[in-house]
């Protein structure tokens, strides 16, 4: 029982290469290693979250080294839950992967797999690892197996993807410079440790500069407005698989780890009071909450529109850590679940739109309801939790924050909250409008019949528009189907492993909103318990 | 007072919720899905009517389900306020069900199994706000009401449906999260949100925080109650199919915003409260004003839909002004007349629609000499007319007495006169409807051709129960006991007569 935080991250790391080399002999049986390796990581991470709300934490040594010289690996309410999010989204992702794939991205499916367990892999170690080092090492390990991800999609993404890792590679840096600043004051990288020797070093520049570099280099990974500006076009031109993946758990590790510094390693009073992190957080995180809604309002292009979405969306657990109160933070945490199930759904039921008509486009989309009756219920009930319709998850993690916001007295926030959700209600509820509409004659069929050779010219490899994608540009019209490189293959209700996955997030989507509390009380509560001394 | 835990109000609300799912379904079969709403209406109707007996006789039923935020349940809890709107909406459920098979069949409507879910939808929610507990539980209740209103609002499917759902959902979803923040607030502030009789907010928690949760909750319901100015999705919401007209936006959807003033002022600050901060105040000038306004807006429009809904919006603020008064006579003048203008505002709507049906007819202009085509529905119309206007013998005259005797307790002689105006101008654009269609011939009405037996059977009991409630309110369901026993609650005021 005691190895299960090391035991995840561990069997995903050999689910890796298992998938590689399975992969390389024959394809079926590199999924196979994946869908078991990873079924069998979900599994030891539901273990892991019922051990810790019947026993506690489990604190374990790697080798049998204590901890100042060995690593040490934490499972406690907060990186359980962190861990079960992941592999959660991670299996059904998993499921939904290969049809996807075969379609979006035919002749690359052996690499993805592999890649997709070495993602997992380093996402469950930096939330179970207890030493701050080591926590960079699986940043990188998770970074590295993003951008191969992400980079497959559409003609563009490889551009954009260089983005990324150009903004990853320097919060990375950030990081590594603030853990070296840390490791010259307090003399350890256990994040026990530091959390006893730094109220003594509070005053030393050094630590106030490693909190300030830590938190910018993994606000960059998380795409904490302004420093967003990678993650639009990195989701766009994703294979839908990967957004799937990504988009719901990536940034939300980095920002479990901003709060795992801001609870565990510096004590709260530091990040609140002597150095007012938390503040500025909150304060961007409002920006970002507007800035993300209104560009989302602005799209037209379904994945685009989730992307900034994503922004905003983000920004809603920032300010969760810059309310800085027990019930801000448990707000911020509920939404990193409920936006991983909302985002991860919606961006799988992209993938499923496009695998079977094509579309991409939103004013596209109509007619779709009757032909993917599930997917687009699915679709309907992800989009409600979105803008916060009770009594889906979406609601109730904005009920938090707003209980938050009363308790701390900031009516700025309280204000952002609310108008947010009514511009929230503007995009999503324009989409749904868009799907339950009948067809009028031809529009269902013709981008059908026009995405085959658009499809065609981007999987010969050339396309008739030669010029490099702007800085933060917008898709441009001719170039919105390219992404498949296949046509759409015809057919009605998305394929059964493509559908299972969605339907599942979906009735998740519900009971996590009806039965938060179970949530709230066993595993948030206890996190958010240094805030309310 | 006692307490009983009983699981009936949660079987009423989940047992619509469970025939959407059937219809669903059963779309193939039109017979087997209309069969599935009746079921469903008639059960919903006897589990509310069973809950009538013993909360008469002072017990309150309840059921916690799951904890929704720490300390705040998922709580159903039966009182008499909650009932009676529970018992008149389920009521005229079961008639809506033999009306919109005729209503849809007749004009061969597209997408019925959509209507038929949706509408059961509706009807959960409706039920779940009335035996709700608490605030939270209302206002979830409330919000999927909204979200489930709006495939019915936009049915037609046409471009200017759409443009109406579209702001029907800018109306509703502004107004659900003005009710979220105003809970929030609550929330923090009393420490609790449980529907108490007579308020459990005190002046402690400070004059600013109270104001600002009282407009909130004012913006929140005045939506769904059509008060002005927030009244303009209404009139367009009538571009949905009669069905929805008569029984949403005649009855459930939009007596669940008066309702919520119903709690707001005897549930959660309490008249006394609301006395002395002066918001009642506030609350009853805008109805007032509503009253007035939409009666005159009424007598300009020359289709029939949008004069019954422009009437609606003026007999919702009749109770929201009766609520707003704060006396115990308009409490229950308002109480009865969420009943009684519910009998005759769905008569009315049930009549145009079968009238649309039958002859295809839309505008009162055009109804000329048609009572020798449809004399019963006419007649219905009738009732349904000179009720509303407050004649003495159909239902709207009890509760428009009680709202006067309020406005006089009340001291306020203004209010008196809004209603005996307003009562003219009710008369003013609804009669002469009813006289042209008798008393003037036009070319085109052959003789007698009544409309389908399934829209004029329920035209014909919604009628008869309009007068019924006037003659004696507390024949049928006890409606005049339990208007009383909930203003009982709220004012700890017991009136010693009966029913007139």
């Amino acid at each position: 029982m005691n190895q299960i935080p090391v035991l995840i991250p561990a069997i995903l790391l050999f689910t890796s290469f298992a998938a590689f080399f399975g992969g390389m002999i024959r394809l079926r049986w590199g999924y196979a290693a994946t869908l078991l390796g990873v079924a069998a990581s979900f599994l030891v991470s539901m273990a892991g979250v019922a051990h810790v709300i019947a026993n506690g934490e489990i604190r374990y040594h790697l080798g049998g080294w204590a901890p100042p010289v060995g690593i040490e690996w934490v499972l406690d309410p907060l990186s359980a839950f962190m861990v079960a999010i992941v592999t959660t989204i991670g299996l059904l992702v998993v499921v939904y992967l290969p049809r996807s794939a075969r379609f979006e991205i035919p002749g690359k499916e052996a690499f993805a797999y592999p890649s997709v367990a070495l993602l997992l892999a380093g996402l469950t170690g930096m939330c179970l690892t207890g030493d701050v080092f080591n926590l960079y090492v699986f940043l990188e390990i998770a970074a590295l197996a993003a951008y191969a991800l992400l980079a497959v999609g559409d003609r563009r993404a490889p551009v954009a993807v260089f983005r990324y890792l150009v903004f990853g590679a320097v919060g990375g840096g950030f990081y590594l410079l603030g853990v070296g600043f840390l490791y010259f004051s307090a003399g350890t990288l256990n994040m026990a440790d530091l959390a006893e020797r730094l109220p003594e070093l509070y005053q030393s520049r050094a630590v106030i500069a490693a909190a300030v570099l830590m938190v910018t280099g993994l606000g960059l990974k998380m795409a904490l407005f302004p420093m967003h500006l990678w993650l639009p076009d990195v989701y766009n031109f994703a294979p839908s698989a990967s957004a799937g993946l990504i988009a719901p758990i990536m940034t939300k590790v980095s920002a479990y780890a901003i709060i795992r510094l801001f609870l565990d390693v510096f004590h709260p009073v530091f990040l609140i009071e002597i150095l007012p992190v938390t503040a500025f957080i909150g304060w961007l995180a409002a920006g970002g909450i507007l800035f993300g809604s209104v560009m989302a309002m602005a799209q037209t292009d379904l994945r685009r529109m989730l992307a900034y979405s994503s922004v905003g969306q983000i920004s809603y657990i920032a300010l969760g850590i810059g309310l800085a109160n027990p019930f801000g933070l448990i707000g911020g945490l509920l939404h990193m679940l409920n936006h991983a199930l909302m985002k991860g759904v919606l961006f799988l039921i992209g993938g499923a739109i496009r695998l079977r008509t094509g579309l991409v486009e939103v004013p596209e989309f109509a007619g779709l309801g009757r032909k993917m009756p599930w997917t687009m219920a699915s679709f309907t009930i992800a989009a409600l939790a979105m803008v916060g319709i009770p009594p889906t998850a979406g609601f109730f993690s904005k009920y938090y924050l707003l209980l938050g916001s009363v308790d701390a007295g900031n009516w700025i926030f309280f204000a952002i909250i609310i108008v947010s959700s009514l511009l929230s209600a503007v995009y999503f509820f324009r989409v749904i409008e868009m799907i339950y509409r009948e067809p009028e004659e031809g529009v269902i069929s013709e981008p059908a019949v026009a995405a085959v050779p658009a499809g065609a010219m981007a999987g010969g490899g050339g396309h008739g528009d030669s010029l490099p994608p702007g800085l933060g540009g917008g898709p441009r019209h001719d170039d919105r189907r390219s992404g498949g490189a296949r046509p759409p293959e015809e057919g009605g209700e998305a394929p059964g492993t493509m559908l299972l996955p969605i339907l599942v997030l979906a009735v998740l989507i519900l009971l996590v909103g009806i039965f938060n509390v179970l949530i709230v009380d066993r595993l948030l509560e206890p996190v958010v318990a240094p805030l309310s001394g | 007072m006692e307490t009983l835990l009983d699981l009936r109000p949660l079987f009423a609300i989940l047992v619509s919720a469970v025939a959407a799912v059937a219809i669903a379904f059963t779309g193939r079969n039109p017979n087997l899905r209309e069969t599935w709403s009746v079921l469903a209406a008639v059960t919903k109707f006897a589990l509310v009517a069973s809950l009538l007996p013993g909360v008469l006789a002072g017990e309150r039923y309840e059921v916690d389900l799951v904890q929704l935020a720490p300390g705040i349940e998922l709580g159903l809890r039966v009182d008499p306020a909650g009932l009676l709107f529970a018992l008149s909406a389920s009521f005229l459920w079961i008639l809506t069900c033999f009306y919109s098979i005729g209503y849809m069949r007749g004009l061969d409507e597209g997408k019925q199994t959509r209507f038929y879910a949706m509408l059961a939808s509706c009807l959960s929610a409706t039920i779940g706000l009335c035996f709700s507990a608490n605030v939270l539980t209302f206002v979830i209740f409330y919000e999927i009401l909204s979200v489930a209103t709006y495939p019915l609002v936009t049915h037609a499917g046409s471009e200017k449906a759409y443009r109406i759902g579209r702001q029907y959902l800018v109306y509703a979803i502004t107004a659900g999260i003005a009710l979220v923040a105003g809970t929030a607030l609550i929330h923090q502030t009393a420490g609790t949100l449980d529907f108490q009789a007579g308020g459990f907010l005190d002046a402690g928690a400070g004059t600013g925080v109270l104001w600002t949760i009282f407009l909130l909750f004012m913006l929140g319901f005045g939506v769904k109650a059509g008060v002005m100015p927030l009244h303009s999705w209404l009139p367009n919401a009538m571009i949905a199919p009669t069905p929805v007209s008569a029984l949403l936006h005649a009855v459930a959807v939009v007596k669940a915003g008066v309702f919520g003033f119903v709690r707001l002022v005897g549930f959660i600050f309490g008249p006394e409260l609301l006395g002395d901060m002066g918001a009642a105040a506030l609350l009853a000038a805008f109805a007032a004003a509503t009253i007035l306004i939409a009666s005159c807006i009424a007598l300009t429009k020359d289709d029939l839909k949008a004069r019954l809904a422009y009437s609606t919006v003026g007999h919702l603020s009749y109770i929201v002004l009766g609520v707003a008064l704060l006396v115990p006579h308009a409490l229950l003048g308002a109480a009865l007349h969420m009943v009684t203008h519910a009998a005759m505002k769905i008569t009315l709507f049930f009549c145009a629609g079968a009238i649309y049906v039958h002859t295809g007819k839309k505008k009162v202009s055009e109804l000329d000499g048609i009572g020798r085509q449809m004399p019963f529905t006419l007649a219905a119309f009738g009732v349904g007319a000179v009720g509303l206007a407050g004649v003495p013998l159909i239902g709207g005259f009890v509760s428009k007495w009680y709202l006067a005797a309020g406005s006089v307790d009340a001291g306020g002689l203004f209010f008196l006169g809004v209603l005996l105006l307003s009562g003219l101008l009710n008369a003013a654009y609804l009669v002469p409807i009813v006289t042209r269609a008798f008393f003037r011939t036009s070319e085109g009405h052959p003789a007698f051709n009544e409309a389908s037996l399934f829209m004029v059977v329920p035209i014909g009991i919604t009628a008869a129960l309009s007068i019924l409630l006037g003659i004696h309110p507390d024949g049928l369901f006890r409606f005049f006991s339990v208007a009383e026993a909930m203003v009982a609650g709220i004012t700890g005021t017991t009136f010693a007569g009966g029913a007139p």
